[in-house]
């Protein structure tokens, strides 16, 4: 895609490959500007309940460029993370969200770090949309001293409380409660910051999910429910596991959105609109379609319960990465070079974040015992081997 | 005639009843005291649970407070234990300190899930991130004739969850101290009430006290006998203690309060001073805090015991609703006395 590097006729002759862009086609450096650009999702919202927001939205080179680079840091990380588990240095359970990058980058692109996200046991990537480094990603993974939770908490408890991100939950469909614990939160000190709380198909029929939706609608609460469909529960398909598949109608009096969970631009612009929706009217189910090309974690191989084809279908047709790769190529905002270039800088990024990470210390064994009370805060008492009866208010 | 002296005493004693003067309520007037307090003094303090607002509490412990703070902060939920449960724990992630009570102690099993994993790991496994200053509170324990399932004793179940502490209160001074303890405290805490001893009077100080969550609590120094209670059976023992002293013994009584973690300091003197223990306890035999009591003190201070430690608690069945029955399902009065008895031979 070598175009010229004229002015603005250029950009006019080649206006065909360009959908509803306000023409600024001037090579701009790779850093991308603020000008705006309109683009089109790739399917319309479909609604439950409520008006759906428009196709179109709203953006702008810059932000382009930077869902490409995170996304493609995002997909780098996890790939890294399947041969460093396959090389016994990351064990347990791991599971890795290649291919639902676009929901982590899109949902970020729409709020602010004052709102809060919760979500279950994929969570590398939305930790590292919050602001988690790399290297704490990795040296957590390793259970190193330098991971996120000092090597404790392992792949399924990624924590970040300066951004509000609430983690990283093992336990299928616990979280949501927990979010909407959050959201209640946030109603009490009047933040005006909203909580999304994301789950998939299989935790989407466990019962304490309606409980909480019930309460939250009940008390107004800002809670934004995520469903991130990938169609599979494990290794049951979607269509095993719930009578009505449709998760954005399953809050009956909630409102819901359907949502191409595969294009970020579609992503930030129903998260936006959910947050105004939860401020004003409580909450809202969106429901993701994505996938995940990974099985569910690294023990399954994941294509015992779906073929190989459907796995190649969809990343050729709706992978996230490519969709916005071909978006800036269209736009004319970076040569494939320049995005190539990117991708080997991301790279060397992640390894970089690996041996940095294969240093950090194992944790000191004296760790195995902090962290498990909270010591030296509220009441001072003594334990059972203090000298003197004491009890003082704090 | 009083001599000077004797005057001057009496002067003190007025003085000081005078100035640290007392009130008489009930236990859970005391709980509710305790809560509004704190809910007074710290605007983050709320209180979720079925029937605690417009209701006033289903054993009034709450009653008044929706009135007084709004209902935001005290919050009627639909009944929904493991939803609610879970909430209060995220809402203490963010810094609110919810006070969650379960109708009935047996309820909470359904949050269980959320008590275990969430509540008593998340300060550990996010690396110290957060802390869940949650109180997670409710009656317990075998009352008149309700019931198997309404029968519960969760002390056993609990125990075993890493990063929580237990407390029982059983009067109404150490209800409203631990109360107010448990919701100043950085740690999840669940505090255990029972249904039976709500309307126990007492005389309560006036002035702001809080109680030590991690502390024993010493009813009646003696020297024959270490008896270890809690809660409810507090009261068998002490009928026993009566008995026993009238027939020349010198039972020492604590109530152990915190049952997790163990006040090993104040049992350990206790067992150093008369080498003999008894437990007395409501929870079930297998798997009981009685069970780990005995393995703490054994592991702890073996060489101080002249006889096995007896350990006396409810059958391993579930709560029969005959009145009969239930009665024979619990310790009385009349087994403690034996088993002393048996003990001091």
């Amino acid at each position: 895609m070598a175009l010229s590097h004229l002015g603005a006729s250029a950009s006019r002759s080649s206006s065909l490959l360009k959908p509803l862009s306000s023409a600024l086609s001037l090579r701009r450096p790779i850093s991308g500007d603020n000008s705006p650009l309109t683009v089109e999702t790739s399917v319309p919202f479909t609604s439950h309940q409520c008006e759906a927001p428009s196709r179109s939205v709203e953006t702008n080179p810059k932000e382009l460029l930077t869902f490409f680079r995170d996304m493609a840091l995002m997909r780098r990380m996890e790939i890294a993370a399947d041969s460093l588990y396959k090389a016994k240095l990351i064990r347990g359970f791991c599971h890795l969200y290649d291919g639902q990058e676009a929901v982590a980058v899109g949902m970020e692109a729409a709020i602010t770090k004052k709102d809060c996200i919760i979500t279950a046991y994929r969570d590398h990537c939305t930790f590292v949309s919050r602001g988690g480094t790399l290297l704490e990603v990795f040296a957590e993974l390793m259970g190193r001293q330098a991971g996120c939770s000092k090597g404790k908490g392992g792949s399924m408890h990624f924590y970040k409380k300066d951004s509000n991100f609430y983690g990283g939950h093992g336990i299928v469909g616990a979280q949501v409660p927990l979010g909407c614990g959050l959201a209640f939160a946030q109603k009490y000190s009047k933040d005006e910051t909203v909580t999304f709380a994301l789950y998939g198909d299989g935790a989407a029929n466990q019962g304490q999910l309606f409980e909480a939706l019930n309460i939250s609608a009940l008390w107004d609460l800002p809670a934004i429910l995520v469903c991130e469909n990938n169609h599979y529960g494990m290794g049951t398909a979607e269509w095993r596991a719930a009578k009505s598949p449709a998760y954005y109608k399953r809050g009956d009096y909630v409102p819901g959105l359907k949502v191409d969970g595969m294009d970020a631009l579609a992503v930030k612009q129903a998260c936006k609109f959910a947050k105004e929706h939860a401020l004003k009217n409580g909450p809202i189910i969106l429901e993701m379609d994505t996938y995940r090309y990974h099985g569910h974690s690294m023990s399954d191989p994941g294509s015992t319960y779906r073929t190989r084809d459907e796995i190649s279908g969809v990343r050729q047709e709706r992978d996230p990465i490519e969709r916005i790769r071909k978006l800036i190529l269209s736009h004319d905002l970076a040569t494939e070079k320049e995005l190539k270039d990117v991708e080997k800088e991301v790279r060397k990024e992640v390894d970089d974040a690996i041996a940095q990470a294969k240093e950090s210390p194992m944790p000191e064994p004296s760790e195995l015992f902090t962290n498990v009370y909270a010591k030296g805060l509220g009441v001072e008492s003594f334990g059972a081997d203090r000298k003197e009866v004491r009890a003082t208010l704090p | 005639m009083l001599t000077p002296f004797q005057y001057l005493l009496s002067g003190i004693y007025l003085t000081r009843y005078i100035l640290y003067s007392r009130h008489e309520l009930l236990l859970f007037e005391a709980l509710q005291e305790g809560l509004e307090e704190e809910m007074e003094r710290d605007i983050r303090v709320c209180v979720m649970g079925e029937d605690v607002g417009h209701y006033g509490g289903s054993y009034k412990v709450t009653k008044g407070l929706a009135k007084k703070f709004g209902d935001l902060r005290v919050l009627d939920t639909p009944i929904a234990e493991n939803s609610f449960t879970g909430m209060g724990i995220g809402a203490a992630m963010t810094g609110l300190r919810p006070v969650v009570e379960g109708m009935n102690m047996g309820f909470l099993l359904l949050a269980f899930n959320q008590i275990s994993n969430n509540c008593g790991m998340l300060h550990y496994t996010s690396g110290g991130q957060f802390t869940i200053p949650i109180v997670i509170r409710g009656p317990g324990g075998v009352g008149r004739q309700l019931g198997a399932e309404h029968s519960q004793r969760l002390e056993s179940y609990f125990q075993s969850i890493p990063g929580i502490q237990m407390v029982a209160c059983s009067t109404p001074y150490n209800a409203k101290g631990l109360m107010k303890a448990a919701i100043r405290s950085e740690n999840p805490v669940i505090l255990f009430e029972h249904v039976l001893l709500y309307n126990l009077k007492e005389r309560i100080p006036d002035e702001d006290y809080i109680c030590n969550l991690e502390e024993a609590e010493m009813v009646r120094p003696g020297e024959h006998v270490t008896i270890l209670t809690y809660s409810r059976m507090r009261y068998h023992v002490m009928q026993a203690a009566k008995t026993l002293v009238n027939k020349g013994y010198d039972p020492e009584v604590i109530d152990i309060r915190s049952l997790k973690p163990f006040d090993l300091y104040t049992i350990g003197n206790s067992v150093k001073k008369t080498h003999r223990v008894l437990i007395v306890e409501e929870c079930m035999r297998t798997g009981g805090i009685g069970a780990s009591l005995i393995a703490a003190i054994t592991e702890n201070f073996n060489d101080y015991l002249d006889a096995p430690i007896m350990c006396l608690s409810s059958q391993d069945v579930p709560t029969p609703y005959a009145g009969t029955l239930e009665e024979v399902t619990v310790v009385q009065p009349a087994q403690i006395v034996t088993a002393v008895e048996q003990l001091c031979q």
